[in-house]
Formats: structure tokens, sequence, C-alpha cells
């Protein structure tokens, strides 16, 4: 019988342990907003959202709170997917928010509610090197020369990689004349000088940052300018090649969600805030390209110049683009399984 | 041996807690991602499983697998060993940091492992001195499924060689049988079976092991990339289910290898009693 | 004389074999365990000790602190109340379908931990068998504390009664028969004869179960949702912080997870301490009679 007491005694004691450390999270909030983000946007909503706290209360006297979720972009669309209640989205790409159209989450024209296709601000693809840039990385030629280590994330796993590729693959396709063979071929030769897939973008940085893998990283600009800031400032350069993808991040408002708990024009407002100045200044910042004229302007010298594409003028949108390179079976895939 | 009739009392409530708790769990949750495979036809179904990248991963999932496996029933049994019959410095930090393997996340001994095994990291410097890589290549997903799976060897090991009664050895000893010999005779096979639980065990977690691994491995395909990864990818494009069709195969082969591994070890044990 | 000798001899193992042995464990335990461990606290305190308690006691560290505890709190005793039942008729009865039955145990253990998570997600997620209706109930599953708790109850399924199915199989059920034969029900068998005998499964059964429902991420990391401050467990906590290149701060979170080594330090000394008095009871009663 003692076991039995003590078994007793242990879970008692166990459970003084939970309610103990139990904190008073009850909070009086008015509205609680979750925005379920990707990786890369971590720095930035954390200091949008104190803002938009500090404004709304002023404007409308409510209290609101906002949650957050960040993680891999493909990973938090099936998310709210599956029941994840997100009043707002903003992530790597359109194609992960299109899968929330499906389910009836939100409408399919979702991305002209909007301006600029929704997306308040812009970043590209560039180069991370090491300090004194020792292999003459210039650009996406360089890539794929013999002995050049390249670090990118897996396409099929990561928002951000996806852009990698597809940035390579268009600088291909303009220094071969289209040709689509040609870009097959550079893309597959610098796939090949890649020795790591970390699985996401942040994942990758770390390999390259403080493993000291690989001699160049493919990277978000505004990942490249943060991981020099917190991770080794004078230890990385950036190099910017001499063309890119704009890539659009967009965001939304999930429909259903914000019906069901009332949240609708505060989820508005929060995202309308985003192209304020106040907005556009805060994401500049955190090192995107602000989308408002007059910031843009303000901030030009911190952006390398860059010819950027879109992916609708190289590749005709999303969804085609996933379904040519990154499906099962798709081009990526017979890079590493040889054709059948 | 004759048979004897059952005195002992309670199997009928013991038995039918575990099948109802075990249905509610584990079976009926299981099933339904099963159904969920059933959505693909027999050819789709096969063709989702058998694609030469998924391949190449079972490879490798198993090979990393068996291979970790290896090292821990080996030095799992010898640190079991220390710690159940040796006094010496240092064992009780020993015998309690056996545990940290569960205890520490998954991606933080990932972290970890890569940091301390890549060619800048404690071990990985000395290594690289020799020309060794194990950090990104398939080596590191051995040394991730050793440390993981460490604490299964040892923990079920242990148990039985304290229980073991020095009677039987003392009897052994006195009708003339050196150490040797009492280890093999008395000692090795009444821990057999738990020795074979352990590394069962150890090979079912390596096997569906993803955290750890998947900062260590390198993930290239064909080479270093794990089964758990690619039903990761799967799920990532909204293939739920090509993703259940890599898993439920991947569960059936663990589950014969399970099940061939328990019942050598109840006929071991019945060879025994 | 000489047979004393001898037969000490093969009690005991010959010096050579013994440091054999232990230079084998230490070098195998600092590489797997010590070196692990030393690296993960040096990059905790890499900062100094004042970031190492700032990041302990933020509020969204405690949250998942309290989260962890949680779901180890209903996973391990629901876990091992079915380990000792599944033991009791695996180890000491016979029946057909045995093997079966323990590989059937074993399942959780082959599951890739993130299809453990995904099984309930297929099950209770929006668009699983049970989505709609929780929905119009309004009850959260995934994504949300019972969600967790389920996870985590499957990935330790197996533990407690892992341990023990071998350690009772060992002993057989000689006494507990004896004990029966002597007049003692069998409840009183089972407490005074079956648990205290199996001690030490019991013990590493639910230190495991226990380590292993702390340190879970893959599984728990599916159904989370990653709320800061909400739905995020210790393990997922020092995900966030490490992704948010703070990893000072995810190690301090890591690092409490490691000290959990102390407490089966001090549950496995508590048992030997509690068996050493018993022995030393019961040796001194019968010394009286």
């Amino acid at each position: 019988m003692k076991i039995a007491k003590h078994l007793v005694r242990f879970i008692s004691a166990a459970a003084a342990v939970v309610g103990l450390v139990a904190p008073v999270t009850a909070q009086a909030a008015d509205f609680v907003l979750l925005n379920v983000s990707y990786d890369p946007t971590r720095e930035l909503y954390h200091e949008f959202n104190q803002e938009f706290i500090q404004q709304w209360k002023q404007k409308t006297g409510q209290n609101v709170l906002v949650n957050q979720s960040h993680a891999g972009s493909g990973k938090q669309a099936r998310g709210v997917v599956d029941g994840l209640e997100a009043d707002v989205v903003t992530l790597a790409l359109a194609y992960d928010i299109d899968v929330l159209v499906a389910p009836g989450l939100i409408p399919a024209n979702w991305q002209t509610r909007l301006p600029n296709n929704s997306s308040p601000y812009t970043s590209t693809i560039v180069f991370l090197v090491r300090k004194g840039n020792p292999k003459k990385i210039k650009d996406w030629n360089d890539l794929v020369k013999p002995g050049v280590s390249v670090i990118t994330p897996n396409p099929k796993t990561s928002g951000g990689a996806r852009w990698n590729y597809l940035a390579a693959w268009g600088y291909a396709l303009d220094h071969n004349n289209d040709d689509a063979g040609k870009a097959r071929e550079f893309v597959t030769a610098l796939f090949k000088n890649v020795p790591v897939l970390d699985s996401g973008a942040r994942g990758s940085t770390t390999t390259f940052t403080k493993r000291g893998i690989g001699d160049v990283l493919l990277a978000w600009e505004n990942e490249a300018f943060l991981a020099i800031n917190e991770l080794g400032p004078g230890e990385f350069e950036i190099v910017a090649p001499s063309e890119s993808i704009l890539a659009e991040p967009p965001v939304t408002v999930v429909d259903k969600v914000v019906d069901k708990r009332g949240t609708r024009s505060i989820a508005q407002a929060y995202l309308e805030y985003l192209y304020s100045e106040r907005g556009q200044e805060l994401a500049a910042k955190y090192f995107y390209r602000p989308r408002l004229k007059e910031v843009a302007k303000k901030h030009e010298k911190q952006f390398p110049k860059i010819d950027l594409f879109t992916i609708d003028e190289k590749f005709g949108g999303w969804n085609v683009a996933q379904k040519t390179h990154f499906a099962d079976g798709g081009i990526f895939d017979q890079i590493y399984v040889p054709g059948k | 041996m004759f048979k004897r009739k059952d005195i002992l009392p309670g199997f009928n409530l013991a038995i039918g807690y575990t099948v109802l708790y075990l249905l509610l769990i584990v079976l009926i949750p299981l099933s339904a991602s099963f159904l969920r495979a059933a959505d693909l036809s027999a050819g789709e179904f096969w063709r989702a499983a058998t694609a030469p990248r998924v391949v190449a991963s079972y490879k490798v999932t198993f090979g990393a697998s068996l291979a970790a496996t290896a090292v821990n029933v080996v030095f799992g049994f010898l640190t079991a060993w220390a710690l159940a019959r040796y006094r010496f410095p240092g064992k009780r930090l020993v015998d309690a940091l056996v545990d940290l393997p569960f205890a520490l996340p998954t991606a933080v001994a990932g972290i970890t492992l890569a940091a301390l095994y890549a060619p800048n990291g404690w071990i990985g410097r000395y290594l690289a001195l020799w020309d060794v890589k194990v950090a990104y290549t398939p080596l590191g997903i051995v040394v991730a499924l050793i440390f993981t799976g460490l604490p299964f060897v040892v923990r079920t090991v242990e148990p039985v060689l304290q229980e073991l009664e020095l009677e039987q050895e003392e009897a052994a000893a006195s009708l003339g049988a050196g150490r040797w010999q009492v280890f093999t005779k008395v000692i090795f096979p009444t821990v057999f079976p738990a020795l074979l639980t352990g590394a069962t065990l150890a090979f079912a977690r390596s096997v569906g092991e993803y955290g750890s691994v998947v900062f260590i491995a390198g993930n290239m395909p064909m080479v270093s990339e794990i089964t758990p990864l690619l039903i990761i990818t799967k799920l990532e494009q909204f293939d739920y289910p090509g993703a259940n069709a890599v898993a439920s195969v991947m569960l059936g082969i663990s589950f014969l290898m399970l099940l061939v591994i328990n019942l050598l070890q109840r006929w071991s044990a019945r060879r025994l009693a | 004389m000489r047979n004393g000798i001898r037969r000490n001899q093969a009690l005991f193992d010959p010096p050579w074999a013994r440091a054999g042995i232990l230079l084998a464990v230490a070098v195998f335990v600092t590489l797997f365990l010590v070196v692990p461990l030393a690296l993960v606290f040096w990059q905790a305190l890499e900062k100094g000790f004042g970031e190492y308690f700032a990041a302990i006691a933020d509020p969204a560290t405690l949250a998942a602190v309290r989260l962890t505890l949680i779901a180890a709190g209903v996973a391990v005793p629901l876990n091992l109340v079915f380990g000792v039942a599944a033991a009791w008729a695996v180890a000491k009865f016979e029946f057909r379908g045995k093997g079966f039955l323990i590989t059937l145990i074993d399942l959780p253990f082959s599951v890739s931990p993130v299809m453990s998570g995904l099984i309930f997600v297929l099950l209770f997620g929006a668009q699983g068998w049970f989505g709609p209706w929780l929905a119009a109930h309004d009850i959260k599953v995934i994504f949300a504390v019972p969600g967790i708790v389920l996870a985590t109850v499957f990935v330790t399924f197996p533990f407690v009664a892992r341990e023990l199915i071998p350690l009772m199989q060992a002993q057989g059920k000689d006494e507990e028969e004896a004990a029966l034969t002597l007049g003692a029900s069998g409840w009183q068998s089972f407490w005074r004869v079956t648990l205290p005998n199996a001690k030490w499964g019991l013990l590493y059964g639910v230190l495991l179960c226990n380590a292993r429902a702390m340190g879970e991420f893959g599984a728990v990391s599916v159904v989370s949702g990653h709320i800061r401050g909400l739905t995020n467990t210790m393990p997922l906590h020092v995900e966030i912080l490490y992704n948010e290149y703070n990893f000072a701060g995810a190690f301090a979170v890591a690092s409490l997870l490691a000290l959990l080594a102390v407490v089966t330090l001090v549950a496995k000394k508590a048992v030997e301490w509690k068996y050493a008095a018993e022995l030393k009871a019961a040796k001194g009663r019968e010394g009286g009679q």
C-alpha cells in the first residue's frame, strides 16, 4: 500500500506545481487577433503589432491583442486549412494563400482586395558571402562554377527557396534567349553545388553563418541584412546579382474566421496599417522594400539596385511554376532523380 | 515443463483495459491515417510509395537506424552493466545523463550535434584533420540516431540486471563455472530478452525520428534524405494521400520487423522458462 | 578455501574486463552525452547569467513551461496505469496473440513523430472526421491544449508498458502465486509483491515517459499552431527562440529540460533510500524472532 500512497502524494505534488505556475493570462483585451505568418517576418511584426495596438487604442479606445504564429509558409497555410483560427495570414507567396480558397476560407479574388497584389512590401533574392568575398562571387553565373559551394533551403519545403530557384531560372532564361533547356542545365549545375538542403530559410542561414558551410547563401534580401546585423557584423557581405526576382509576400484577411469571430473591421484595419506611411517605414526598417513612393525614395540607398522580374512575366504565375518545377516528379525532382 | 492453470486474478480486467486504451489512443487514430491513404488507387499508391527517391530514403532511414541500433546495443549494454554492477567515480552523473536524449527536445539535440560535428565544431574540427565528415553526411544521421536511441537499451537492460538474483550466479559458481561461463550461461540469457526489447524500441524510434536528424543530415535527395522528411515534403505540398502512402509503407515495414523481433523474443524467453 | 576464491572470481569481472568496459563506457558517454550537454549549457550561458535568467523568467517561457507540465502531467499518469495493466496481462498470463499485442503496443514508437501529430489533425482538424462537428460546437482540439496533450499521450504511450514487460517476465509469477497460496488477496499480492519487485522498471518507465513527454517536438509541433505564449510547449519555444536568432535564450530553455536529469537522480535516490530502509526493517524483524 505504501507505493500507492507515494503515488498519490507524487501526483498531488505535481498537480500543485502545475497550479502554481499557472500565470494569469487573461488580459483585458476587447479583441484578440491572430496573425499567422512565415519565418522571416518575426522581427517586423513584433514591432508592427505594438505600434498598431497603440494606434488602435488612440483611435478607438479599444484594447486589442495581436498573437503571432510563425513557421514555414506552407506549413502555416496547412495549419489554417486544418482549423488554425487566423484572422489574417501574411505568408511568403501567393500560392500558399491560394490554398485557402478551396475550403472556402477566402474568396478566389482575394489578391485583388488590397493594393499591389495584396503585397504591402516586397523583397528579392540576394547573395550573402563571407568577408572579402574570397570566391569572387558577383552574379548568378558564378554560382555554377566548380568548387563554389552554395547554400539554399529545399524548394520543396521552403517558400524562400522557391524564390531562389526561380530567380536563378529567370536569370538563365534571360542569358540564353529564353531557352528552357539551357535554363534547366543552369539550375541543375547550381544545385550540384549545394551540399546541404535545410528545410527552411532560417535553417540555411544558420548552416551558412554558424556552421561555416558553403561559400554563398541564397537568401531573402531582408534575411541577408538581418543575418549580418544579428549574427556577425563584418563577417559577411551582401552581393547583389545583376538581376533577380521580385518577391511579393502577400497578406489577406481570412473571411470565414473574421466573420465567425466578429473581427473583420479590425483585421482589415490591421492590414491597411501595413500600407500606411508608418507601416511602410517599419517594413523598410526590417529591410523589406516599401511600396509607398515617398518611403521607398527615403530608403533608396539602403537597397542595392537590381533588375527585378516578376513571376508572372517569366513563369506565368505561381500555379504554373509550382506544377512545372516543384510538384512531385517536377523539374526540381528530376535534378536529383535521373528521369524515367 | 508442465502446464498449470493460472491462479492469479485480474487477467480480464487488465487485458480489457489494455485493449480498450490501445484502441482509443493508438489504433483508431492510426486507422484514420491509413484510410486517407486509401483515397489513392492501388496504382497511385504504389507509385507514391516506390518512387526512386522514396526508395532511396527507405534505404537511408532503415540503414542508419540499423547501424545506430547496433552501436547502442553494444555500448548501451556495457553502460547498463557498468551502472548496475560497478562502483566508479561519477556513476550517479552518468546514470542521470542517460535520460538526457529524451528530455532534450529532438530539435535541440539535432542542432547541438550538428554544432559539435560540423567542420568548425568541438568534435568536428578534430575529425576534419583525418578528413572525416560527420555532419551533413549519412554518418551524421547515425550519430543523431545513436543519441536518440541510447536510453532505450540502457533503461530496459538496467532494471533486469539490478533485479538479477545473485543466488543463480552463486549456484553456477559453486558448480565450478568460471566468470565467462556464468556470464554466457546465466546472466546473458536472462538479460537477452530485455536487450532485444531495448534494441527493438531504439530501432523503432530511430526509423521515425525527424527533429534531430534534419539538422545534421544535410538532407540531400538520394543520399541523406530520410523518409520522415519526405513525408513532411509531401505534406507541404498538401499531398496528404501521398504522405500517408509513404507513411503507411514505413509503418508496415517497422510493424513487421517489430513483430518478428517480438516473436523471437518470446521464443527465447519461453526456451528459458 | 581455493574453491571460495574460484567462486569469487566467477562472481566478479576480472580487472582487465572491468577496466575495458569502464573505458568504453567513459568514451561513449563523453562523446554522446557529456559533450552535447556541455555545449547546451555553454551556449545558454554565452551571454552571462543575467541573460540566462531573463530568458527563463520571460512570460512566454513560463507559459511554455506550464503547458509542458500540463501535457506531461496528463500523459504520464494515464500511460502509467495502462503500462501496469498491460504488463500484468502480458507478463503473468499466457494467451494467444501475445506477440501481436506487444507489437501493437510498440507501434507508436515507430510512427514518425510528424505522423503522430498528423493523425490527430486528420481526426479533429477542420477537414478531419470530427472537424465539422467540433467546429459547430465550438470545441477546439487541434491548435489548442487538448491536441497537444493527445499527441503527447500518443507519443509516450508505450514507455511504462515496455519497461515493465521484460522485467516482470524475467521475474515470473512464482512469488505472486506463493502469496496467494499463503492467503493474500489478489490486490494484496499485487501491491505487496508485484509492484515492489517491479520498482526499477516502474521508475525507469515513468522517468522515460516523463522525459519524452516534456521533450517531444515533432508531434506537438504539428498540432500546436505555434502561437507564442498560448500553444507553445518548451521544445517549441526553444525552436522559436532559435529561429529568432536568440541562441542564448533558446539554449537556456533547453537547459531547463536537461535539468530533468536531476529529477532522475533524486527519484532514484529516493527509491533506493526507501527500499534500503525497508530491507533493514525486514532484517531487523527476522533477527528479533
